[in-house]
């Protein structure tokens, strides 16, 4: 169990982690989740006593670190990777802590096996992958066979089979009663060996709750409807409907509508008797990246733009096309095929410049999150920068999509 | 997990916690035994990561032949001149290690200063006290065990260059050579260079950057016997010959060199450097200890 109260870490005038609260439970594997500079290793270093927190404090079993009886018995860590001495071998630098908890030698051949390193064991860990630096440290954590772990990112690096083992390698140390606390940013890895998630942005607590209700509170899931081609006029027909009903409609590229506040088996009703045929009726479930991306996206740091290149390329007839000209001529979120959820090819490699998870029409707002002017439906100007609305349904236009270029808040 | 899981008695370690941690329940023990970790476990972690290094292995490999050959090769070049008369009274053959010993105490800064830095460059040292979240013991562990090696094998190369220059000498110096001067010239040396190490150490510890404690070390020892060599002026002839009987050559050339009954006496004489650089030492682990203590690690 770890505990923190009013955890407060200031670098002189920055305020890395803020009056944070939250506990980790034994027994599950609970993420820890944050964009770059959240204060997310912050975080853990004052867990482990390596930072003294400005204010507030952090215990593990109801002990500070630093005062809890056997500490390298009771609480592995995995900070970094590259936190060896490179000129050490494998073995001999996991001796040394093994020595330095009181543990057996044999205890450090457990653990090489454990994380399959006994081939390189007396090679200096100099030579070692990213990956393998990860497995050493994983195996100093696992050493004093703890109750309480926490690991930093420990999947950076890895190859799909030592993805594959840590997943499972957490859970199972989960399962067997002890505490797992896990920071990562690969959400679907997450996802997949989380059961709790504690998100933090800006060092501030966002979210503290289970990955179920991670999603589902943090992104509205959608049905996506898709009316017969062969009656152009059933769409129109459906989206008022829809939006007579409380629905909220948007345009999906590829002529499919996303809606939202209207539950499938009445979208169907309301279809029927607007006497409009649906090809598609399919409920959507957002992942656990859409719902993060949704939840932080205004307490990001340092956010990525598209590379202009604009004093180095010539005229180019096409640039429009790619979405690198000056003023594009739609607005960038879905209505443009390239940038948005519909191409699922493209949307995450790319920087796109436009948010790809806007906030929904009358869905409560992050409060972190900038302010977005236009939250109203029926706002279309909504100002200089949103140009112009996503082609298709003009009633519900998001006109924020395009304002993320200007407002970015640092 | 490879650890044996089968279901043990919990009992021997239960009573540990349960009387201070009664809301640790449901949580997992392990089945190897608990053990509390002391000293000695820190200073057998600190000998398993010294002698671990490659670097370790060839600054001392280096120091061991600068006192070796450069200590030898000297006396050598002494017996090609029948100079029993000169050099004062307080010298004998053993004095000759002095120059040896002088660029090997550079060795010892070098590794002193990594000792604790290269954790700090690493990232070593988070891992470290992690391991052990008592910060103190962790420098002691590191204190002493680069004290003792060092001190042992200054001893050893000390005195292997004393006989080899008392025989290479015989009859020439070796007459005034008096077992207290066996003892400063062997094991007052090898403390005195013990000692730099150890203060080298505190000054890695509160520097945390390698190349700048090396600097500051090897200024602390260049600089003021470089500084004496420019203070021609009168008025300065005090801090002159301060600077130059408190520079560490200087002390180190009094342990190998001056009776206690000197001609010089205005100075440090005998074992005074030992003492000297002990309460300095004692200074800098304190700021060491302190520094190490209450910054973020």
């Amino acid at each position: 169990m770890i505990e923190a109260v009013g955890l407060t870490k200031r670098y002189g005038a920055k305020t890395a982690v803020h009056n944070l609260s939250f506990q980790v439970r034994p027994g599950t594997v609970t993420g820890f989740l944050g964009p770059n500079g959240s204060g997310k290793s912050t975080t853990m270093r004052m867990i482990l006593g390596l930072d003294v927190p400005t204010s507030g404090s952090v215990t593990i079993g109801g002990y500070p670190f630093a005062k809890l009886p056997n500490a390298p018995r009771q609480v592995g860590a995995l900070l970094d990777a590259k936190a060896v001495h490179g000129g050490r071998s494998a073995r001999l630098h996991l001796l040394s802590l093994a020595q330095l908890a009181g543990l057996p030698a044999r205890r450090v051949d457990e653990v090489l096996g454990v994380v399959g390193l006994q081939d390189v064991a007396r090679k200096r860990s100099k030579g070692f992958s990213l990956g393998m630096g990860q497995r050493l440290g994983i195996a100093a954590a696992l050493l004093g066979d703890p109750q309480v772990l926490l690991f930093d990112e420990p999947v950076n690096g890895l190859d799909p089979e030592g993805i594959l083992w840590v997943r499972n390698l957490m859970k199972q140390l989960a399962a067997e009663g002890r505490t797992v606390f896990v920071s990562s940013h690969l959400m679907s890895e997450m996802a997949l060996t989380a059961e709790h998630l504690i998100v933090i942005g800006r060092g501030q607590l966002l979210a503290d709750m289970t990955v179920k209700d991670f999603i589902s509170a943090n992104s509205a899931d959608f049905a996506r409807v898709r009316t017969a081609d062969t009656e152009p006029e059933g769409r129109e027909k459906l989206t008022a409907a829809l939006v007579e009903a409380g629905g909220q409609v948007l345009a999906e590229p590829g002529g499919a509508l996303r809606v939202t506040g209207v539950p499938l088996p009445r979208i169907s009703d309301l279809a029927h008797d607007a006497d409009v045929r649906l090809w598609e009726l399919s409920p959507h479930q957002a992942s656990l990246e859409e719902a993060y991306m949704r939840m932080t996206q205004g307490a990001v740091d340092y956010r990525s733009t598209a590379d202009q290149r604009a004093g180095l390329m010539q005229a180019d007839p096409y640039a429009q096309g790619y979405g690198y000209g000056a003023t594009p001529p739609q607005g960038q979120g879905w209505g443009q095929p390239a940038q948005g959820w519909g191409q699922p090819g493209q949307g995450w490699g790319q920087p796109a410049p436009g948010n790809p998870y806007p906030t929904l029409t009358g869905e409560q707002p992050n409060p972190y999150a900038p302010p977005q002017p236009a939250q109203a439906p029926a706002a279309p100007p909504a100002g200089p920068s949103a140009p112009a609305a996503p082609a298709g349904a003009p009633a519900t236009a998001p006109a924020d999509l395009t304002k993320r270029d200007s407002e970015d808040a640092r | 997990m490879t650890a044996p899981q089968h279901p043990q008695p919990a009992a021997p370690q239960a009573p540990a916690f349960a009387p201070e941690a009664p809301q640790w329940t449901g949580g997992y023990l392990s089945p190897i035994p608990v053990r509390k970790a002391t000293l000695a476990d820190a200073l057998a972690s600190e000998w398993t990561k010294i002698r671990s290094l490659r670097s370790t292995m060839w600054t001392l490999g280096v120091m061991v032949a600068l006192v070796f050959g450069i200590g030898c090769a000297i006396a050598a070049a002494a017996t090609a001149v029948d100079d029993n008369g000169g050099g004062g009274k307080d010298m004998s053959a053993l004095s000759f290690g002095v120059f040896g010993v002088l660029l090997g105490v550079i060795c010892v800064i070098t590794l002193g200063v990594l000792t604790i830095s290269s954790e700090f460059g690493t990232g070593m040292i988070r891992t470290t006290l992690t391991a052990c979240p008592n910060r103190a013991r962790v420098l002691t562990a590191k204190a002493i065990v680069f004290f003792l090696l060092v001190f042992t094998i200054t001893l050893v190369s000390t005195t292997l260059v004393g006989m080899v220059a008392e025989s290479m000498l015989q009859g020439q110096w070796t007459d005034r050579t008096t077992g207290e001067m066996w003892l400063r010239a062997t094991v007052g040396v090898s403390l005195f260079v013990a000692l730099i190490g150890l203060l080298a150490l505190a000054v890695g510890t509160i520097v945390r950057h390698s190349a700048g404690a090396i600097t500051a070390m090897l200024g602390l020892m260049l600089l003021p016997l470089v500084m004496t060599m420019f203070m021609y002026a009168s008025a300065l002839s005090e801090v002159r010959k301060f600077l130059l009987q408190y520079s560490i050559p200087y002390e180190l050339f009094v342990l190998f060199a001056s009776g206690t009954d000197g001609p010089d006496s205005s100075g440090p004489t005998g074992w005074d450097p030992v003492w000297i650089m002990m309460g300095v030492v004692a200074v800098a682990l304190g700021g060491a200890y302190a520094a190490l203590m209450k910054r973020d690690a």
